[in-house]
């Protein structure tokens, strides 16, 4: 692949990013010069131990934090220099999230949870509609969309998550610790249907964990330690 | 367009978020709405005793109808005529005739002593010495029980309010007036106006019981309209041979219930204040442990695009809601206990009890709602940014 067609095709772009957090008078370097690519249609998993800074950069390219120094470029918006109104907006047009603990609305059933990135559209309810059954189906939950999510068990409340996360087609899926809640089986469930996201949907996702097992699925694996990338593997 | 419907919808979401979720807090929930219940109960309550006494004195006086007073007289108590003056005052252009003559009554005005049904105490009862045309002049008078009394006999009418408050009012008993026992042959209503509270007996009966000569203290004239008021107070006030003072009732009653009304609503703001500093901190409380508890879900809808604005609106909206709530609670409660509840108090002008009864008007359910709302945005404020403003990142990953 040459220079530009590489630039053509990449997602993300992290170029010297620092993150600083302050306790007290104390300064926390949890991220150090670091730099990351990352192209369209990957399925990267960021790995390493608590306090390696690899939650935080998932947050930075997500717009959900904004870092002390550096840049990041994602689908071509350096959103390091966005508003915190314009990342809202920004994060509803580019963003699927998937949470470590599902993050689902106790009072709303599962197919209302799938719904509600849908209501920051301009979609009409039959539209939205439509969007749902679809994003429940690729998940295989469409026999639960009635149900709330504590009659679930969490797998299926996962997979309601990813529902979620996908059912704007976003640019950029970001999966956060996806199976970190889960057993083994319910585990390997979610990560066999983010791989069948990304290979037979082309969707990006760039996956956060600490589980090699986890990591073992993804098509590029980078490790950081200490807030910066300290390994690359390549399935 | 689409940008404010959005914002709308969004606003819509997280509301409704936040009331379904108000079953599991409904401990911190019914606190708070009963703390707003209790405030505007209170502050509607004791609203609702000014205003009864208001509409008890207001409701007495028609634009149509006068009272004369001598010239610096504040009240019955401290006015005087003699025959000749509220002759004069009968026959002044604009009071209205029948068959009998003018419609004017000179009357006089004294103050027996009665025990209150409700403690035992003794009280001031007012015992008003009328002329025959006293039941025209005012409206809706009427005897609802026995008869009118004989004219030149020692016998009283009591008011329905008098009777009720106090002891030894019934049609059959009898009055201590100076030295004799003055029978009471009759009741009589007056549209609830202070009228209620007096005993009235002949006016010829009344001056002689107290030496009083041929005295009065007032005169209470119809007019023939609202408009001939001018008419009258003109002829009488130039008149050499008068020294008068010349009021509309309405206004002499209004004026008459001014001091009470101003120190109860008074009284009632100031205790109603000081419960709704209390009321806002259990509204913030509720707020604040409704945001705590929501920290993950806020956040959430938060990183999925839901703006900041949205987030404080519509938490101040639920905020609004628990108030409001607590708010027609509390007007319900003060409507179910204190409307038309009776009593009777000192009306400090005449020195004599008055018997009204407590209003809960509309206007004072819509001041407790309006005093409800107001503890709502000052309670679901501060939660409300809290909850915008924390950050994302963080917030999500809270338990």
């Amino acid at each position: 692949m040459s220079d530009s067609q590489a630039k053509n095709n990449e997602l993300v772009r992290v170029d010297n990013v620092e993150k600083i957090f302050h306790r007290g008078s104390e300064e926390i370097h949890v991220l150090s010069k670091l730099s990351l690519l990352v192209p369209t249609g990957e399925f990267l998993a960021l790995m390493g131990p608590s306090g390696s800074g690899k939650s935080t950069l998932l947050n930075l390219i997500g717009g959900l934090d904004r870092p002390t120094n550096g840049t990041v470029t994602v689908a071509g918006d350096r959103i390091d220099q966005l508003s915190d109104r314009q990342l809202a907006a920004w994060r509803a047009r580019h963003i699927g999230f998937v949470f470590q603990l599902y993050n689902l609305m106790p009072v709303l059933t599962a197919e209302r949870n799938v719904e509600l990135p849908l209501l920051l559209t301009t979609l009409t309810k039959a539209q939205r509609q439509k969007h749902v059954a679809t994003a429940l189906a690729m998940v295989g939950l469409s026999h639960r969309a009635k149900h709330y999510p504590r009659t679930m068990s969490g797998g299926e409340q996962q997979r309601v998550g990813i529902a979620r996360g996908i059912v704007t087609d976003p640019t950029l899926l970001l999966c956060d610790e996806p199976t970190g809640d889960l057993d083994r089986k319910a585990g390997d469930e979610i990560l066999n249907l983010l791989q069948a996201l990304n290979r037979e949907h082309g969707k990006t996702i760039i996956m956060v964990t600490h589980d090699p097992h986890a990591s073992a699925r993804a098509a590029r694996t980078v490790h950081l330690t200490k807030g910066q990338l300290t390994r690359e593997a390549v399935a | 367009m689409n940008a404010m419907l959005n914002w709308l919808a969004q606003i819509a979401s997280i509301t409704k978020f936040g009331l379904m979720s108000i079953p599991q807090r409904r401990g911190a929930v019914f606190a708070t709405v009963i703390g707003i219940a209790g405030v505007v109960a209170v502050l509607v309550g004791v609203l609702s005793i000014g205003a009864g006494f208001r509409r008890a004195m207001t409701n007495s006086g028609s634009a149509d109808a006068a009272i004369v007073l001598r010239s610096g007289s504040d009240s019955e108590m401290v006015s005087g005529f003699g025959r000749a003056e509220t002759r004069l005052i009968a026959d002044a252009p604009g009071v209205a005739r029948n068959k009998d003559g003018p419609l004017a009554s000179a009357e006089l005005f004294v103050i027996i002593n009665l025990a209150k049904r409700s403690t035992g105490t003794d009280a001031n009862v007012p015992l008003r010495g009328v002329e025959g045309a006293a039941v025209s002049v005012r409206e809706n008078l009427q005897v609802a029980e026995g008869r009118m009394f004989a004219w030149g006999k020692n016998e009283v009418i009591v008011g329905r309010g008098a009777s009720r408050e106090f002891a030894g009012l019934e049609v059959g008993s009898t009055v201590k007036v100076g030295r004799e026992a003055w029978p009471v042959v009759g009741v009589f209503t007056a549209n609830g106006g202070v009228a209620e509270s007096e005993i009235w007996t002949d006016a010829k009966v009344l001056q002689a019981a107290y030496k009083r000569g041929d005295s009065f203290q007032s005169v209470y004239a119809r007019l023939n309209s609202a408009a001939a008021f001018t008419e009258f107070k003109d002829a009488l006030t130039s008149n050499p041979q008068l020294n008068v003072k010349v009021l509309r009732q309405s206004e002499h009653y209004a004026a008459q219930s001014e001091t009470l009304t101003r120190l109860i609503s008074t009284l009632g703001f100031i205790i109603a204040f000081l419960m709704a500093i209390g009321a806002v901190f259990g509204a913030l409380n509720t707020m604040y442990s409704a945001v705590a508890a929501r920290t993950r879900e806020i956040a959430t809808l938060r990183a999925l695009g839901f703006g900041s604005g949205a987030v404080v609106i519509a938490l101040m909206i639920e905020s609004l809601v628990l108030a409001l709530l607590g708010g027609a609670v509390g007007a319900g409660l003060a409507y179910a206990a204190f409307n038309n509840y009776r009593a009777a108090t000192m009306n400090w002008q005449s020195f004599s009890q008055v018997t009204f009864a407590f209003a809960v008007t509309p206007h004072l359910l819509v001041q407790g709602v309006v005093w409800a709302t107001l503890i709502g945005l000052i309670g679901g404020l501060l939660p409300a940014i809290r909850a915008a403003r924390q950050p994302i990142a963080a917030a999500l990953r809270e338990l």
